[in-house]
């Protein structure tokens, strides 16, 4: 029974044990954060990286599911004559759900799997090794700015995203489906308030620190050369992927 | 002075260093020669503590390295200069960057003071008018000694050298050599290199280290290795592979 247990427990054990290491990278990247010298611009690059690395996927998914949310909730709301509410649903759920979640997927793809790659292939060059030769600490000269950026960034894109997905939702509605435009706007107004847009905000800034920190962690600790870097780009945004749908639960649960 | 003592290093069963004593004098070139595989990138790692013995203790200037904390590893460290055996150039900065960037990190320097100093290493190591390029888009011995300007760009106190002249053509390798040579004369600098090379051992070196199975086993200046009746050194240094009748 100890034994089967044993057995059964090891995959959750790993899971914590990672879980901690991520944990203390995150703590130790937070501690180099407060410590001189203050590298601004390393930071400023890195926040444009995560910016052009994923504002065209981004704007891309954002108009796409804010007119697939139009056409969708235009069905449901017309058999019972509630097609004015087609622009204040497609606003809520970008500003709460669509946009946050996916935005965050899709910078974990192009900038967290940029990340572990570049760290990674530093890790396995010997690049990490020379920073640390010359005095320079790896996690604040690399994943700090990354992290921070990851934070910064997130709801930046998010904003963006909110707004492009209701312009989406917009045009479908109004000039495909001929909702009036002054009730489509009317309804958002009403509806939709400063709290939500702000809740997605917070959510996002999460989501951008959870997957520049486990990025930035599988790249960190890559091995077995250049096979190691591509494993630790996929578990990256695997990884990533995962715990920003579980941790999109947690936040919703205590924020709405 | 850096002082190796009874240094022990296993890598799961292998073990590499096997209570390895090393004492490197001051102000002085050691070459440290082996056999591939032979743990001598090992032991330059552990000087620089970029890896820690399992046990055995490790000088630098007195102090033993494998009982500090980062921050005082760091500091340990701004002594040192090193060019590893791939030169370990970042490749998202061009190759001025990466000389400069010690001298970013570490002075005050204005900008065109160390601009002016990386020109003067780069052409130091024969590379001129690659500043702008990036590490990729250089020959691997262009990369190597764009990786030794970085290593003597803030002309450290102790520099480790790990293989300067592998992959250089034979021109190249002699101003290398003589690079060396010349910065530890300047400088007055401790030098550790790593070599294959014998020719080249017996031009730079003032004292040499010969590693086999994880330990020193002999250590003097050039004619006490020429002369030394230890058979794998007799074997090494004629170049000899193991096994061939040394007649
Ligand atoms: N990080 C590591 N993890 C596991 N084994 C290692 C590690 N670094 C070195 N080794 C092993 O230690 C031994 C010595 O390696 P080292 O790189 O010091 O050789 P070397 O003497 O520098 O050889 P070369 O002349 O080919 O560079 C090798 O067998 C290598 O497999
Ligand atoms: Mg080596």
């Amino acid at each position: 029974m100890v034994k089967f247990l044993e057995y059964a427990g090891r995959p959750f054990v790993g899971i914590l044990e990672e879980f901690g290491r991520v944990m203390l990278l995150f703590l130790s990247a937070t501690a180099w954060a407060f410590r001189r010298p203050f590298r601004f611009r390393v930071v400023f690059k890195q926040m444009e990286t995560v910016g052009v690395n994923s504002l065209t996927v981004v704007l891309i998914t954002a108009v796409s599911s804010g007119m697939v949310l139009a056409l969708q909730s235009y069905y449901g709301f017309r058999m019972f004559r509630g097609e004015s509410l087609v622009g204040a649903t497609v606003a809520l759920s970008l500003t709460r759900e669509i946009g946050p979640v996916f935005t965050a997927l899709m910078v974990t793809g192009r900038a967290g799997s940029a990340m572990a790659a570049e760290i990674g292939t530093m890790r396995v060059k010997e690049q990490i090794d020379a920073l640390y030769a010359m005095s320079v600490n790896p996690v604040q000269f690399l994943v700090m700015p990354r992290v921070l950026a990851g934070i910064l960034m997130l709801p930046l894109l998010t904003v963006v995203a909110d707004f492009v997905g209701i312009a989406g939702g917009y045009f479908v509605g109004v000039e495909l489906l001929n909702i009036n435009s002054g009730i489509f706007m009317a309804r958002i107004y009403e509806m939709v308030a400063m709290e939500d847009i702000f809740n997605g905000l917070i959510k996002s800034a999460c989501f951008g620190l959870i997957l520049s920190v486990v990025s930035c962690y599988k790249g960190f600790y890559t091995t077995g050369g250049a096979e190691g870097v591509g494993r630790a780009a996929t578990q990256a945004v695997v990884i990533s992927t995962v715990s920003i749908f579980i941790s999109d639960f947690f936040l919703t649960a205590v924020m709405f | 002075m850096i002082r190796l003592s009874r240094v022990t290093k296993r890598f799961g069963r292998q073990t590499v260093l096997d209570g390895l004593d090393l004492e490197i004098p001051e102000a002085q070139i050691t070459v440290i020669l082996g056999q591939s595989g032979s743990g001598k990138s090992v032991i330059l790692k552990h000087i620089i503590g970029l890896m820690t013995p399992d046990s055995g203790e490790i000088f630098v200037d007195g102090t033993d390295i494998t009982r500090l904390n980062d921050r005082e590893l760091n500091e340990v460290r701004k002594q040192f200069g090193m060019l590893f055996q791939d030169a370990a150039l970042f490749d998202s900065m061009t190759v001025g960057e990466n000389v400069a960037f010690p001298l970013v990190e570490h002075t005050r320097l204005p900008k065109k003071e160390i601009r002016r100093i990386v020109e003067e290493k780069l052409k130091q190591v024969g590379l001129e008018g690659v500043t702008r390029k990036m590490p990729s888009e250089l020959s691997g011995g262009m990369r190597k000694r764009a990786g030794l300007a970085r290593a003597i760009a803030l002309d450290p106190k102790i520099i480790l050298f790990d293989e300067p002249i592998t992959g250089l053509d034979p021109i190249m390798s002699d101003a290398i050599d003589a690079l060396i040579v010349d910065t530890q004369r300047d400088t007055r600098a401790t030098c550790v290199v790593i070599t294959h090379n014998i020719t080249s051992t017996f031009k730079i070196a003032h004292n040499i280290a010969m590693l086999y199975e994880g330990k020193i086993i002999e250590f003097g200046n050039p004619d006490r290795i020429r002369n030394s009746g230890h058979p794998f050194v007799k074997r090494f240094i004629r170049q000899e592979a193991p096994g061939k009748c040394p007649n």
